[in-house]
């Protein structure tokens, strides 16, 4: 694959590869993430073809087998000339998870990262709008973490009532 | 306690100081965006200077579901993503979690999954249009396409048992195979569909006030609609040659290909999505009639053997090995078998790529369910396509984008 050859000249040693059924991808360590992520992305984008967005999701790793890292962001680039497709997935670590934005090399991925940051408190550094998306602003967890019950009752405890008398 | 603002900084945002604009909520509920989402929008005079969209109102934790259930029970979740077409839906779902079992589904079940989604997407392209049709004061094309929407239903309620949401895939093929009556539905509605199709050209194509409104209204760039990551008629409207069908052939569009063709607009408008949409079924049309008169015979399941597939009911209950396959995957501590692995799967709906990134722990139940949702990518773009339009024009851009609130909540 030609953009491999592009990636190992220029991040030689930042980064491994994986392979399954047909996705190819490309994984970033938690400590490499936070500086070669973004070059990364970006020499894929300019230099590799790689100029369309398809996806961006978060993962959480907890208790998954043989995991090392908590978070996972996924990164599912196209390249709209030939079709063929790269995954780059960058790891980060509680505490304080961190990635740097992907907003200035796709308007896309705005929302997607607004949405990684509600259900699983990555931050993106560098994004233009980090609100909450999904969940009220008042919202004080990240539900698609895995550490965040599936039932139960709380949260919404803290959501301001309105009565007829009031409003 | 007065009612304070559920997000305080959406005001700054909106930019909503200088004195002459004021702001506005269209939305919640409002009909012209037909589900719950909330516009923010930030006007002088009636023009729209910004536009803030706030969503979230239906957000019922579909994917944290999908952690919990399996995979053939998430497929009644999955339905209810899009639920103007729900069985391409399920097909994209199904392509990904067999994609990661490692499973080539049988031909028939190719066919009559192209079939059904592709009535799905005619569906779903009817409501749209309909429903634009309707928001700017057509009623006429609205009732046409409801009507030919309503033998797609008989068409799914004859074939699942379900008119709305018909939860008919399983992983490894179909709930049942369809009997014949599905095919004479599914002739009947070849044969009726171009006269529909032509009545609403009719109806819109050249109408003086449809157009007015919609053209070079919404206008959304080649190169806005590849940076925003937009897909599926939105893009192909501006001018982004891309359709999963032709190019990452899956089930039977390999085998159709020459029957139909990709429709691609330039202009990136209103009315280009409108004709793109239009030019869409037409070729949705021509796939249904070349692979409901070339259906395969055969099984719709793939071997019993294999372990993966639910046995239909006169195995279950006349062989121990289809009872012993039955309780297999239906106990919660058995279930399939999944390579410690991820994969991602994706098809294209009628609103765009609809994908699946699945991770699995070895159980039978998804690690993690992304959905790679068109609709919240796309409502993504509107501030950008709505800003120094009228406010008249909101109600063309939301029905020209399909928003459909519950595939962008999730």
């Amino acid at each position: 694959m030609p953009y491999l050859d592009t990636l190992n000249a220029k991040f030689a040693g930042a980064f491994t590869t994986s392979a399954f059924r047909d996705n190819t991808r490309v994984l970033v360590s938690a400590e490499k993430a936070s500086t070669v992520l973004f070059p990364l992305l970006k020499c894929l984008k300019e230099e590799c073809g790689f100029d369309f967005l398809t996806e961006l999701g978060g993962i959480d790793y907890l208790n998954y087998p043989n995991a090392t890292d908590r978070f996972c962001v996924v990164y599912g680039l196209t390249n709209l000339a030939t079709g063929e497709r790269v995954w780059v997935k960058a790891f980060v670590n509680d505490p304080d998870p961190e990635l740097p934005s992907a907003v200035e090399l796709w308007k896309g991925a705005d929302w997607m990262e607004r949405e990684v940051y509600d259900m699983y408190g990555i931050r993106f550094a560098g994004h233009p709008d980090p609100r909450r998306i999904l969940m009220p602003s008042e919202y004080t967890g990240h539900p698609l973490r895995k550490d965040y019950p599936l039932r139960g009752y709380g949260e919404r405890h803290n959501f301001p009532t309105v009565t007829r008398a009031d409003s | 306690m007065p009612l304070q603002t559920a997000t305080p900084a959406l005001d700054d945002v909106a930019g909503a100081d200088a004195e002459f604009l004021y702001t506005l909520n269209f939305g919640p509920q409002h009909p012209a965006t037909h589900t719950t989402l909330r516009l923010i929008l930030t006007l002088d005079g009636e023009t729209i200077v910004k536009a803030v969209p706030d969503i979230g109102y239906l957000h019922s934790g579909f994917e944290k579901l999908g952690e919990d259930l399996d995979f053939n029970q998430y497929v009644t979740i999955v339905d209810r993503m899009n639920y103007i077409s729900p069985f391409a839906n399920e097909c994209a779902w199904f392509t990904t979690v067999e994609k990661l079992l490692g499973i080539e589904i049988t031909p028939r079940c190719k066919y009559l999954r192209t079939i059904l989604a592709e009535l799905a997407r005619i569906s779903d392209h009817l409501l749209c249009v309909g429903a634009a049709a309707l928001d700017l004061g057509a009623l006429t094309g609205f009732l046409y396409a409801f009507n030919a929407r309503e033998k797609i239903y008989n068409v799914m309620e004859s074939a699942s048992g379900q008119r709305y949401h018909p939860s008919f895939a399983r992983v490894g093929g179909l709930m049942a195979d369809i009997s014949d009556d599905v095919v004479v539905l599914i002739r009947d509605f070849v044969k009726t569909f171009p006269k529909v199709h032509a009545d609403i050209v009719r109806l819109l194509n050249r109408n003086r006030i449809f157009i007015d409104r919609t053209k070079g209204i919404g206008v959304l760039s080649k190169e806005d609609a590849i940076s925003g990551s937009a897909s599926g008629p939105v893009a192909r409207a501006s001018g982004v040659v891309r359709d999963l069908r032709k190019d990452e052939p899956y089930l039977a569009y390999g085998e159709l290909a020459s029957s139909f063709k990709i429709v691609c607009g330039k202009g990136g408008d209103c009315y280009n999505r409108y004709l793109v949409r239009m030019g869409e079924m037409l070729e949705s049309w021509k796939i249904i009639h070349a692979a409901v008169e070339n259906l395969p015979t055969g099984p719709v399941n793939v071997d019993l053997n294999d372990k993966l597939t639910i046995p239909d009911k006169n195995a279950t209950y006349r062989s121990i090995e289809g009872l012993i396959q039955h309780f297999e995957l239906f106990m919660w501590n058995r279930r399939w078998e999944t390579p410690v692995e991820e994969v991602y799967g994706a098809n294209e709906t009628a609103n765009g790529e609809l994908g699946f990134y699945l991770v699995a722990d070895g159980s039978g139940t998804a690690f993690r369910a992304r959905t790679r949702p068109p609709s919240f990518i796309h409502f993504a773009l509107f501030p950008l396509m709505m800003e120094g339009h009228q406010i008249s024009d909101v109600p063309a851009v939301l029905g020209s984008l399909n928003i459909i609130a519950a595939e962008l909540d999730r």
